[in-house]
């Protein structure tokens, strides 16, 4: 195959002459409108009520505007470049980027306790933010080879994960846990390509009995803790709705639903003569019913899906039980903290939840139509850290209100919708898989940064694509999304003809 | 050929039931998208909190402290000003290692002082280190300017300006009052007031802190995170200008003031001088005193403690606060209700066998000639002539058909003259007296057991009857008008405004002013034959009209009291003068008294009277009085 992708088979409607013609210039004009929104904002996140300057070097803006004029100039050597090296060297590209991780290791210098900046000179890159395209092409690479079928054979799993998982070690290794788990979102691709979507339903599921069982760890209901009470309520809806829609048997679904109800009913009748069960006791032994029933009916059916329902259900109670185990013995103290400010169980207005405060405060403080360009005083007077980078946000919400964070919003959500829509035009498995790889960056980037911001998800400190002052997020976003520009270029130059 | 088809058109291979998951993916971030947008409604929108949280996150709301009224007496002589003083300030946060010896030197303390007081800062309720708190108070203007230089070498640290008072007077301390920084409480009971503010306490400063204090004003600042001042807001558009403090004139000759302090060095009692016209008070001095100075900046505290521990009592104002029985000074009264009770005519004659014996009673008197009517009695401050008219009146029960009610209005005479109730001096802490009511001598004696006999004593204003010098002042302000007074005030004009009415209002007793003038004959003939011939000034042209008092003390030496105006016609001047345990009236009162008058008439004090000033100058009653039993 790789023979029959040589370069040498190039003509005249792969290479970059009709490029401009057949460019998504949708996809190119929002990039172009975030990035200019971009640098206003950055312009106006470091502005200084004393001296300033836009073009002076020195000032984050100025800078951002050399990284901009760059990233345009990268933009246009991909767009001129030939569509087809990308899938060519997939593979040479990510391998060599691997060992720019590797290298980074041991030659970057630390700061803030990561290593992952090379320094050259005055500029500083993050080979973390070039990864991206490169673990984005060596997926594509692999889904296009001749025949591939994720469900194939267990060893695709083994090696999707292993190009998503090689960049993901080496980049933890710098000590850049937030950059490492947007490769997480690489899961969104590998649904789409077919994998179980149960997959992502017990990753999601995993989250909310993660939180619940936390968040309500230490309130007491029935001699439990009221989230080990709600999380087995939901494990019950869980094993009902599994056996419904997925398992689809109306007999068993509707004898376990009666069980539910009934001892529910019973517990409630008694509860009313003040003749409480005891919590575990209680649930002990209306899970255990239930499990033996499915167990008896799996033995008299034997279907897989039965079998994978009464998995997820013994797994869910499992990973319920261990939660509190893994949340207080496993994770760091910080972590703990983080995780706990965000549920909002400990607060800590000067400490670890100090940054979201100040955020939250700088854009609700902005109203319905903000404080007007460079009045806003939370982002000014440096009351929001990271303004210019990870916290970028805030400005636009301080500065232009609900107006301003709606607009980029909405700009965000049309990117990745139209680069969702790219990728499904997409003839070739390799166009189709390399656009979903940068729609999901794109959805991880997105939803971590603003819902971190906004105070909804853990402060996990990625940049907001575009927006957020730094060269090599500019131009790692900008190679992502021009390379899928430049497939997608040729592709409608290839219908056409 | 079979590769290139593929290759051209490798679609073929696409899944048509996978691509329906591309709604799942594009779904999941509609919803995220729409949870955000919700989210930021509900933040930038629905909540307004934020803006406040904004405003105080960014706005430093600076106090800008407008300079406090100035206070300057009857004569323009100017006696409380401002001084600027320097507080060092820190916010711990800011401030890092310094050079703790240099940070000494330049302010000359010791190294322990500093590291008591940062101990001291930090145990403080309001202790935060994030605000700034006060680190040492009321630098001397040498020691901020020292400090001033040096200052960039210590973050964190900064001089905040403010005013302490000046006076030009050493003594008259309750008088004038002080500043203090404000309580909590006094930041609850008034919304003007923020933790530091300085309000006034005790004396005018209180009592006229709303004038004085003037109006805050505001500097809005722009502060960043580590609280470093960025500008001022929008150039200064927002910020409210404090307004100054009204300046008061007083009523207080000063001069007159502080002489009088002088003739009560060494003695416990009040010299209260009214100009009986207007109700201003001339002079208000209670003894002994004490320099309102002491209470300026940082010496404050330790000088206040010291106050509150001495056994004279220097913060008692005994002008206002002290409750002495007003004993002889008191019959002028009992002559005016016996003439409007039609008890008495100017002709009535009571017997006087060296006192008044009646039923096994006997209240002494001393020799004159008897019996006599209401003008000698005065003049001769007859106990017997009043002791018989009380009787009189008390158990004459057909006019008033009881004890009781005759008793009442006994008493309701004595409350219109300014007695047994706060007169309403424009100062705080003013005492009331006692004047008693029947319901009292009924609860002491029983009802209907006590007649004239068993509270014989009040005619001579002994017994139950307590007055303030201040009240028996406005008696002899009253007489001096003939028939009407006006509440006696300390201060006379606040700038750009008017002084209360009750300071400008004529007050009546219930006693018809015809009589008035018989009393004030009674009080002039005692000056010039009677018990009070030091007063006479009719050397110097000017005629005083007085009366004496000898208090009896059950703890110690009688009080000396009396009373007098001048000139006998047009009173310009009416003064009281009571000096604990001083003996006779005669011996304290009269020269003190006559010397405050002559001294406010005249300006001087006569060569013929330079002896008696003398004396009173260096007479020391103090040392011979059990002082403390008081």
């Amino acid at each position: 195959m790789a023979s029959a992708l040589s370069p040498s088979y190039r003509n005249s409607n792969s290479t970059g002459q009709g490029v401009f013609r057949y460019l998504d210039w949708v996809t190119a004009l929002i990039y172009l409108a975030l990035v200019i929104f971009g640098v206003i904002s950055i312009y106006a996140a470091s502005y200084d009520f004393d001296n300033a300057s836009i073009f002076s070097f020195s000032e984050f803006s100025g800078k951002q505007i050399t990284w901009i004029c760059c990233a345009f100039f990268i933009g246009l050597v991909i767009l001129l470049s030939d569509s087809r090296i990308y899938e060519t060297y997939a593979y040479p590209i990510y391998f060599a980027i691997l060992l720019l991780l590797l290298v980074t290791i041991f030659v970057a210098p630390d700061t803030k306790g990561s290593r992952s900046w090379l320094v050259f000179g005055p500029v500083s890159l993050q080979p973390a933010e070039f990864a991206k395209f490169a673990t984005a092409l060596a997926l594509a690479k692999l889904f296009s080879t001749y025949n591939f079928s994720l469900n194939a054979s267990m060893n695709n799993y083994v090696k999707a994960l292993l190009i998503i998982f090689v960049p993901v070690l080496l980049i933890m290794a710098q000590k850049e846990t937030g950059s490492a788990l947007v490769y997480l979102s690489l899961f969104f691709v590998l649904y789409r390509e077919g994998m179980s979507g149960l997959i992502l339903g017990a990753a999601l599921f995993a989250v909310v009995i993660f939180v619940v069982a936390i968040k309500y760890a230490s309130e007491p209901l029935l001699g439990m803790p009221a989230g080990e009470f709600a999380c087995l309520i939901l494990i019950m809806i869980l094993l009902v709705s599994m056996l419904a829609a997925y398992v689809k048997d109306a007999f068993i679904t509707r004898n376990v639903l009666l069980w539910f109800v009934g001892t529910a009913l019973v517990e409630w009748i008694l509860s009313l003569f003040d003749w409480h069960l005891m919590g575990y006791a209680f649930f002990g032994t209306v899970l255990g019913v239930a499990f033996a029933y499915c167990l008896f009916e799996l033995l008299r059916q034997r279907t897989s899906k039965l079998l994978i329902t009464l998995v997820a259900f013994v797994v869910s109670i499992g990973f319920m039980m261990s939660v509190g185990l893994v949340f207080n013995k496993m994770m760091q103290p910080h972590q703990q903290k983080r995780i706990k400010v965000v549920l909002g169980i400990v607060d800590d207005p000067r400490g670890d939840s100090f940054n979201v405060n100040q955020s939250k405060i700088a854009i609700g403080s902005g109203g319905a139509t903000g404080k007007g360009f460079l009045k806003g005083t939370q982002t000014k007077l440096k009351y929001v850290p990271e303004q210019h980078t990870d916290f970028i946000f805030c400005t636009i919400g301080e500065e232009e209100g609900f107006v301003g964070t709606s607009a980029v919003i909405l700009l965000f959500l049309a990117l990745i919708l139209r680069v969702i829509s790219l990728a499904e035009r997409q003839p070739t498995a390799f166009g189709r898989v390399y656009a979903y790889c940068v729609a999901s960056y794109l959805i991880f980037h997105f939803c971590i940064n603003i819902g971190m911001v906004i105070g909804i998800c853990p402060v996990i400190g990625i940049p907001l694509p575009f927006f957020s002052y730094g060269g090599s997020s500019l131009w790692g976003f900008t190679i992502l999304l021009f390379i899928l520009l430049r497939i997608d270029a040729a592709r409608a130059s290839r219908v056409t003809h | 050929m079979a590769q290139s088809f593929n290759l051209c058109f490798p679609d073929m291979r696409k899944d048509y039931r996978l691509e329906k998951r591309k709604y799942v993916i594009g779904g999941f971030i509609l919803v995220i998208a729409v949870i955000y947008v919700v989210r930021l409604f509900g933040l930038q929108i629905t909540e307004d909190k934020y803006k406040t949280y904004a405003d105080n996150n960014a706005f430093l709301k600076k106090t800008v402290y407008p300079s406090r009224g100035l206070i300057y007496d009857r004569n323009d002589s100017l006696v409380v000003y401002n001084q600027p003083a320097y507080d060092v300030m820190m916010i711990p946060r800011d401030v890092h290692d310094f050079d703790t010896i240099g940070f000494c030197n330049t302010l000359q303390i010791t190294p322990e002082l500093l590291r008591e007081r940062l101990r001291q800062m930090r145990q403080s309720p309001s202790y935060s280190s994030y605000t700034p708190q006060t680190l040492l108070s009321h630098l001397s203007a040498q020691d901020y300017g020292r400090l001033q230089e040096k200052l960039y070498r210590y973050p964190g640290f900064f001089i905040q300006k403010r005013v302490l008072r000046q006076y030009n007077i050493h003594s008259s301390g309750n008088l004038m009052g002080n500043i203090r920084e404000v309580s909590q409480r006094d930041i609850d009971n008034d919304p003007y007031y923020e933790p530091g503010d300085y309000c006034g306490d005790l004396g005018i400063e209180k009592s006229y802190d709303t004038f004085l204090r003037g109006e805050k004003g505001k500097e809005i600042l722009i502060r960043d995170v580590r609280g470093r001042i960025r500008g001022r807001y929008e150039d200064g558009a927002h910020d409210i200008a404090p307004v100054s403090g009204r300046d008061l004139k007083l009523s207080i000759d000063i001069g007159l003031q502080q002489y009088a302090e002088s003739l009560m060095v060494n003695k416990v009692g009040a010299v209260v001088a009214i100009e009986p016209s207007t109700g201003e008070i001339l002079c208000l001095v209670s003894s002994p005193t004490y320099d309102p100075c002491t209470l300026i900046g940082r010496e404050r505290g330790k000088n206040y403690a010291a106050l509150v521990d001495d056994h004279v009592k220097p913060l008692f104002d005994r002008a206002l606060q002290g409750a002495y029985p007003p004993g002889s000074t008191f019959k002028p009264t009992q002559g005016l209700i016996l003439l409007q009770e039609g008890i008495i005519t100017l002709n009535t004659a009571y017997p006087c066998s060296r006192g008044y014996v009646n039923a096994g009673l006997r209240v002494g008197c001393h020799g004159h000639a008897s019996p006599l009517t209401l003008k000698p009695a005065l003049e001769t401050s007859c106990n017997a002539f009043f002791c018989w008219g009380l009787k009189a009146m008390i158990d004459r029960s057909g006019k008033y058909g009881s004890t009781d009610n005759a008793f009442e209005v006994w008493k309701k005479h004595l409350v219109s003259m300014g007695y047994g109730y706060k007169l309403g001096v424009d100062l705080p802490h003013e005492g009331r007296g006692f004047i008693p009511n029947a319901k009292f001598y009924n609860k002491v004696y029983g009802e209907g057991h006590w007649s004239a006999n068993s509270i014989i004593s009040v005619a001579i204003g002994q017994g139950e009857i307590l007055a303030t010098p201040l009240q028996i002042a406005n008696l002899c302000a009253t007489i001096a008008n003939r028939g009407w007074y006006i509440t006696p005030h300390v201060v006379k004009e606040i700038s750009d405004t008017v002084i209360d009415i009750q300071y400008r209002t004529r007050k009546r007793p219930t006693i018809d002013a015809k009589w008035y003038d018989h009393v004030a004959q009674g009080m002039r003939m005692a000056v010039t034959g009677g018990t009070c011939k030091k007063a006479n000034l009719g050397n110097i042209d000017i005629e005083v009209a007085g009366k004496t008092g000898t208090a009896q003390n059950p703890h110690g030496r009688d009080h000396s009291a009396f009373i007098g105006f001048a000139p006998y016609k047009e009173p310009k001047i009416a003064v009281c003068v009571y000096v604990e345990n001083g003996g006779f009236g005669a011996t304290y009162g009269v020269p003190i008294g006559s010397l405050v008058i002559e001294k406010y008439l005249t300006g001087h004090i006569d060569p013929s009277r330079k002896g008696m000033e003398q004396s009173m100058l260096t007479s020391n009653t103090m040392a011979t009085s059990g002082v403390k039993k008081h």
